[in-house]
């Protein structure tokens, strides 16, 4: 008896879990507000960056853009709201926002023990090195006995520690309090090099006073993958996230660009057909219509638009691809197939 | 309590109501106090179970540990497989190198200003005023790294460094000098020196005496050097020249060997000095003026000159007045100089309070340590100063 009972509601729960996964509570409440919320960073060029106007872009913003036109088909309808790097994670548990996208790097303590979960790899940062191009520093190995420029409390000052201490490597180091007096030792010739993480080394340059001079290494020496993140306890609605940025990394792979996303709505390509939605009912299992990665790509962009318009070559930062670059171009972003 | 009532009950009803408790102000005083004595409690509680929390494996065994990372100016040998007690001596005597540095350098540029300020020469005078104004109303921070940021880019890169023979470099990465390299037999010559040193006081108590006998005095003071540079010279012979130099030479990035002092070192002790200073002056010409006028009448009814009259009248009796609040500049050069962090350079607040924190946690301990250095260093410098006020004090009979 009490077995059967039990059968019938594992079996009722069943049947309405199915349907329970497209019910997202985050995206129900999205829609009646007619907008999303997005936790960005309060000014951080190439990833989430206010204009004078107030316009957000970046690539932490397009990723909330994305979701916005995949809801609402507008990349506009999105509000956002500048957290600090500490108030962050408490914001997004408190719900005051839905997606916390502002260069947030991924880690097991932020995972496992803080009640979030990370939709993705964005951007693979790690701490590298910039040094001036006439010095002939090639590479981190040449960096021997060099004068180190940093900042002081943080990582990437034990990074260094750990870095040299590892390849047998002497150093001396500098450990200023503040971010921009390291700088200006390392511009005025006090240090060989200045570190910091890779993407904001290019930012750096830029502040330099002659930016054409200095080169930043290509190694990095710690992994540092940023990543949006929400809220624990709404699975349907992280895999909208999730699947949003998997849309835009796979159109990059097959091809489909912003601009002729519909042509590509006649490809014969099967797989292409699956990402926009000609075939399969891929939107509706998570709570959208079949045709919601066309929004996105025709309103936003595919991966690699993205990523060349915010830091990319057709930003300031000039950033290469590295490795942001497709698994099968050398890099590491890579996405699991739509099917 | 009917007593209570029968009196209510005799007073005339056109009374007012009796106030109610908190009505009155003996009441609402009690009131407040005990709202105040209980957010005070409640603070402290609050504090001291966070506390509890960090404390529970409270220990000073992580001094112990390997620290593992560099610093890069250092008194004493030391690297990155140091322990972080090493860490803490590195620190700790870059911060008395800068203190100490700072505190003579103030002192001679502090007495030089003030007594300038009341020099009977306007332009001098002036000149005074206009450095102690200027100079102590901009922070300290500002004046560190605005030597600090001024400095370095005047100085010429490694390659292209400044010399003077083999023996000085001055680059951008700092002033190179030849080091000390300290044999087994050493010792020996220290210990000239030392005597030499006692040999040489000796000396010139005794050319006292013989000058207040016999009205004549020896040549004390070349006594005095021939001792203190012919007894350490004749015994580094004996000891068979256990002292070497070790010169500094270009390698790669920079110069290896002899002793490199940083850029940063000059800059904060500079900007300590010359900030310090003008608190020092201001104290100096305090405790001149504060000397009444009469003892330099008398003196100069004497016949003594101006810089007699100060060197032997007056300054002597300023003193007494200059001494207790130059302890307490001494006392805030000392803790200014743990500004240091900002332009990188590592004593014991940036080093130990600062890395070996961020890598080890430990904060009660550190931060607790590192209070009772300056704890310390204070109490040392204000015992020998008030030691110093003592001998000086006039000694009335």
């Amino acid at each position: 008896m009490k077995t059967a009972i039990i059968a019938v509601t594992l079996t009722a729960a069943a049947a309405l879990g199915g349907v329970a996964a497209a019910e997202s509570a985050t995206l129900k409440e999205v829609k009646a507000r007619g907008y999303l919320k997005c936790g960005v960073s309060d000014g951080l060029t190439g990833f989430s960056n206010p204009d004078s106007q107030g316009n957000w872009s970046g690539i932490d913003v397009d990723v909330c853009r994305a979701v916005a036109a995949a809801i609402f088909d507008d990349p506009n309808a999105v509000r956002y709201t500048s957290t600090t790097a500490k108030e962050r994670f408490t914001a997004l548990t408190k719900g005051e926002f839905d997606i916390l996208s502002r260069n947030t790097t991924i880690t097991m303590q932020r995972d496992a023990g803080l009640g979030m979960e990370f939709t993705g790899v964005t951007y693979y940062d790690g701490q590298g090195f910039i040094v001036k191009t006439d010095s002939g520093v090639a590479s981190v190995n040449d960096l021997n006995g060099a004068t180190v420029c940093t900042q002081t409390g943080t990582t990437t000052e034990l990074n260094v520690a750990d870095y040299f201490g590892a390849h047998g490597m002497t150093y001396q180091i500098l450990a200023f309090e503040k971010e921009s007096e390291a700088l200006s030792a390392y511009d005025s010739g006090r240090c060989d090099t200045y570190t910091t993480d890779q993407s904001g080394l290019f930012a750096a340059k830029l502040e330099l006073a002659d930016a054409n001079a200095h080169t930043i290494l290509p190694e990095i020496i710690s992994k540092e993958p940023l990543g949006p993140a929400v809220r624990q306890g709404d699975d349907a609605w992280e895999d909208l996230v999730r699947w949003t940025f998997y849309a835009m990394v796979n159109a990059e792979e097959m091809g489909v660009t912003s601009q002729n996303v519909d042509e590509m709505l006649k490809s014969p390509s099967p797989e292409i057909r699956r990402l926009l939605g000609v075939e399969g009912d891929f939107g509706t299992q998570i709570g959208l219509t079949n045709d919601w990665a066309v929004r996105v790509i025709r309103k936003v962009g595919n991966y690699g638009e993205i990523f060349e318009r915010n830091v990319g070559m057709g930003s300031q930062l000039k950033i290469p691809r590295g490795k942001n670059a497709l698994w099968n171009q050398g890099g590491l972003q890579y996405a699991p197939p739509i099917h | 309590m009917s007593g209570q009532d029968d009196v209510a009950a005799v007073l005339p009803p056109s009374l007012p109501p009796r106030p109610w408790p908190w009505e009155h102000g003996r009441w609402r005083g009690l009131v407040f106090q005990f709202v105040v004595l209980a957010a005070v409690v409640g603070v402290v509680v609050w504090m001291g179970s966070n506390a509890w929390g960090e404390l529970k494996n409270f220990g000073f065994s992580f001094l112990g540990n390997t620290a593992g990372f560099e610093i890069s100016f250092k008194l004493i040998d030391y690297d990155r497989a140091g322990t972080y007690l090493d860490v803490l001596i590195v620190g700790l005597l870059n911060t008395l190198l800068v203190a100490a540095l700072g505190i003579v350098l103030a002192t001679v540029l502090g007495f030089v200003v003030g007594i300038a300020r009341l020099s009977p020469n306007w332009i001098v005078s002036r000149l005074a005023t206009a450095y102690v104004e200027f100079v102590r109303n901009v922070p300290l921070l500002l004046w560190i790294l605005f030597f600090y940021l001024a400095l370095i880019p005047t100085l010429p890169v490694a390659k292209q460094a400044v010399s003077l023979g083999d023996w000085l470099f001055l680059t951008n990465r700092g002033l190179f000098i030849p080091k000390l390299h300290w044999g087994e037999t050493a010792w020996m010559v220290l210990v000239a020196f030392i005597a030499a040193i006692i040999g040489a006081i000796a000396t010139t108590r005794w050319a006292r005496r013989r000058q207040l006998a016999t009205g004549k005095r020896p040549p004390d003071l070349l006594i005095g050097i021939a001792l203190v540079v012919g007894l350490p010279v004749l015994a580094f012979f004996a000891a068979g020249m256990p002292v070497s130099l070790e010169y500094p030479e270009l390698k790669g990035f920079n110069f290896k060997g002899g002793l490199a002092l940083q850029p940063e070192l000059f800059a904060l002790v500079l900007a300590l000095t010359i900030y310090t200073a003008t608190y020092i002056a201001e104290i100096v010409r305090s405790g001149i003026e504060g000397v009444s006028k009469g003892q330099s009448e008398a003196a100069s009814a004497l016949g003594l000159s101006r810089g007699q009259r100060l060197r032997l009248v007056v300054i002597p009796q300023a003193m007494r007045i200059i001494i207790p609040p130059l302890t307490s500049q001494y006392l805030n050069l000392t803790k200014n100089s743990s500004l240091a962090t900002a332009i990188a350079y590592p004593d014991v607040v940036a080093v130990f309070a600062g890395t070996a924190l961020a890598k080890e946690g430990r904060e009660i301990e550190i931060l607790g340590i590192t209070a009772l250095i300056y704890l310390t260093l204070s109490l040392v410098t204000s015992l020998v100063m008030n030691l110093y006020n003592r001998r000086i004090q006039l000694t009335e009979r």
